[in-house]
């Protein structure tokens, strides 16, 4: 392991443009753990880098089915078994007017766990993380692209990769300490 | 032959943001406003009537609980009044917030971008003060919660899942939580750039807690915008759902006057209406106080203007159907109703009212009278007026002339119904000047989004 040590080597980039060119090379060079940081969402890094899966709609979807369940089981069990309320002799199982809170609480379940789920699968709240130890990082907010291949990337080695990376043409290339 | 087909090509749109924008110059806009030491005067002066008003909706409060809402106008025959009407009023601005967030993010609408973050603080805020009325028409709200909230009380009593009071406590709940949720989400990688950029520790530290540690990582982008999309495919259906769900407070009454169909949609309309009036209203005076000219531009203007009249027309046919309906039904009392609102003791507010929302707003067919700022700044304070008087005229009119001659009343506003409507504008306006002055107004990464640099041009790289 010649990457102890650090966390990675990070390639800083001034124009999105040559950051998802460098992207995809260095998929292609059979780098894996890899990561990109962009001040604003890019489609083309996560195409470049093959991220599309991600697993918050599955989340979505069973926060939706769970609160649709619960909405609908408060209701009947509140109308029907617990406290039945004879009005005009209407039926105690009125499902349609079950429709309208059972359909509030399978949004509101939803939006949670899209919320909730999205934090967890990406690990929030996170006090601490490597890259922000290279002083240079704090543009990755503002302006400038930056590219991280990880140690513990089985293709990783420090002299290598530090100059496949400087071969992209980045601004800079530094060493993220751990 | 280029030259010729490029006759052929419609003119191209206006851009969304001014000349000479960067990544980095967006950004340090945006944040400058909250990063600054020097606030400006206008601030202060807008906090502080702001606030002052505030104060007073806590007076009339306190004054309410101690004495009961004995001191509203509200009474036999008209046991609604200003509480509902106000309730309604401000959860219709609250839609505009959610409309511009969600369903035009969905219809790729990208103009929202630059209005849509204050649009969902101002959704946040309003549903804040409607929420304020029916809590406290309960008089004192901690006994009764159970009407409300389904919770095990030591009276084993229940809500009754068939009123549509219950369901408007789980819709109007629900849509607080999910345009909080949309409205936080949004902010995350805005609050980095603000960490990133803040000079004092304390600004660092607080701005760094928010942003939970989000470092812009394309495995976290990738997350981050299914999540954001579904949440806007979510809150689509549920912006809808809402007032639908008010309206049906009314419409499942028998009360000539609430008892009709065309509630839902009706409502529905007036609410987009309403709220993006008061966007206007609000991205008016803000765009000017802190120069952002270059964010919210003229298209941007003129885009609401038109939505706001577009809107106007399916609220107007509204009004037709209630007219044609009230004659069409045979139904005396249906008839007497619409008669009495029109020629009665309230017509005034009939004939206020569609002249706000009827006659006025169509001067913005005119291009010229759309593309005037101070003027479209006044019809959009018109236009909340006259969807005030919408809802006065709905309930009250409705309400003090029922099927009884004998049960026949009148209403009038105290002068604690005027002084909690006003102090409810003031926390709305409070939390809204805390919000420009302490968070992003404009969405810092939405706007990088739609810069001309972000295009990447294939053939260069």
């Amino acid at each position: 392991m010649s990457g102890a040590g650090i966390h990675g080597l990070m390639a800083e980039f001034k124009a999105p443009a040559d950051l998802v060119r460098a992207a995809r090379e260095v998929h292609a060079a059979g780098y894996r753990k890899v990561d990109a940081y962009t001040p604003y969402p890019m489609e083309e890094v996560l195409d470049a880098l093959h991220l599309h899966r991600t697993r918050v709609p599955l989340v979505v979807l069973t926060g939706g089915l769970l609160g649709l369940a619960a909405g609908w089981a408060l209701a009947y069990w509140i109308s029907v078994i617990e406290f039945p309320m004879n009005i005009g002799g209407r039926p105690y199982n009125a499902w349609p007017a079950f429709v309208v809170p059972a359909f509030e609480t399978t949004v509101l379940f939803a939006a949670l766990a899209a919320v909730f789920g999205m934090l967890a699968l990406n690990g929030f709240p996170q006090p601490y993380h490597p890259v922000f130890n290279v002083p240079a990082f704090a543009t990755a907010s503002r302006d400038r692209f930056f590219i991280c291949i990880e140690s513990g990337d089985p293709k990783f080695d420090r002299a290598a990769t530090r100059d496949f990376l400087k071969a992209l043409g980045p601004t800079a290339v530094e060493e993220v300490p751990e | 032959m280029a030259s010729t087909a490029r006759v052929e090509h419609p003119p191209a749109e206006p851009p969304l943001v001014g000349p000479g924008h960067t990544f980095a110059s967006v950004g340090d806009k945006i944040s400058s406003i909250v990063l600054t030491t020097r606030t400006p005067l206008g601030w202060f002066l807008g906090f502080g009537v702001a606030f002052s008003m505030f104060v007073m909706l806590l007076a009339t409060i306190s004054y309410l609980v101690l004495k009961g809402i004995g001191i509203w106008g509200n009474n036999i025959p008209v046991a609604w009044g200003f509480d509902i009407i106000n309730f309604v009023w401000w959860i219709g601005i609250g839609h505009a917030g959610t409309l511009i967030s969600a369903i035009l993010l969905l219809l790729r609408q990208r103009w929202r971008t630059s209005i849509n973050r204050f649009a969902e603080a101002m959704t946040l805020f309003a549903v804040a003060c409607a929420a304020l009325f029916p809590i406290f028409h309960m008089g004192r709200p901690w006994v009764g919660a159970y009407w409300l909230l389904p919770y095990p009380n030591t009276m084993r009593v229940w809500p009754n899942f068939r009123s549509p009071l219950i369901w408007d406590v789980f819709a109007v709940s629900t849509y607080a939580t999910v345009s909080a949720l949309f409205w936080f989400v949004g902010l995350i990688p805005d609050l980095a750039t603000l960490r990133d950029r803040a000079q004092s520790r304390a600004a660092r530290v607080v701005y760094g807690m928010l942003a939970m540690g989000w470092r812009g990582s394309a495995r976290h982008w990738s997350n981050y915008e299914t999540a954001y999309l579904l949440l806007a495919a979510l809150s689509t259906p549920l912006v809808l759902s809402v007032h639908s769900v008010v309206s049906f407070d009314f419409a499942a009454a028998q009360v000539p006057g609430w008892h009709a169909t065309i509630f839902p949609p009706y409502f529905v309309a007036g609410a987009i209406y309403a709220g993006f009036a008061m966007v206007l209203t609000l991205a008016i005076p803000l765009r000017k106080l802190y120069g952002l000219e270059d964010f919210i531009t003229m298209r941007h203007i003129e885009n609401m203007a038109k939505v706001m009249l577009a809107t106007s027309l399916v609220v107007a046919y509204g009004y037709l159907t209630e007219a044609f309906m009230a004659w069409y039904s045979g139904s005396p009392y249906e008839r007497f109703m619409m008669w009495n609102r029109m020629t009665g003791p309230l017509s005034w507010s009939y004939w206020m009212l569609i002249l706000c929302n009827v006659v006025v707003i169509n001067t913005l067919w005119v291009k010229r009278l759309r593309t005037n700022v101070p003027y479209l700044f006044l019809v959009s304070l018109v236009v909340s007026v006259g969807m005030w008087l919408e809802r006065f005229v709905i309930i009250v009119t409705s309400l003090h002339r029922d099927f009884l001659p004998s049960s026949w009343g009148t209403y009038r506003g105290t002068p604690f119904d005027y002084s909690m409507f006003l102090g409810t504008i003031g926390l709305f306006l409070t939390l809204f000047f805390l919000f420009i002055r302490f968070l992003p107004a404009i969405s810092i990464f939405e706007m990088r989004t739609i810069l001309p640099g972000a295009k990447l041009d294939e053939e260069k790289a």
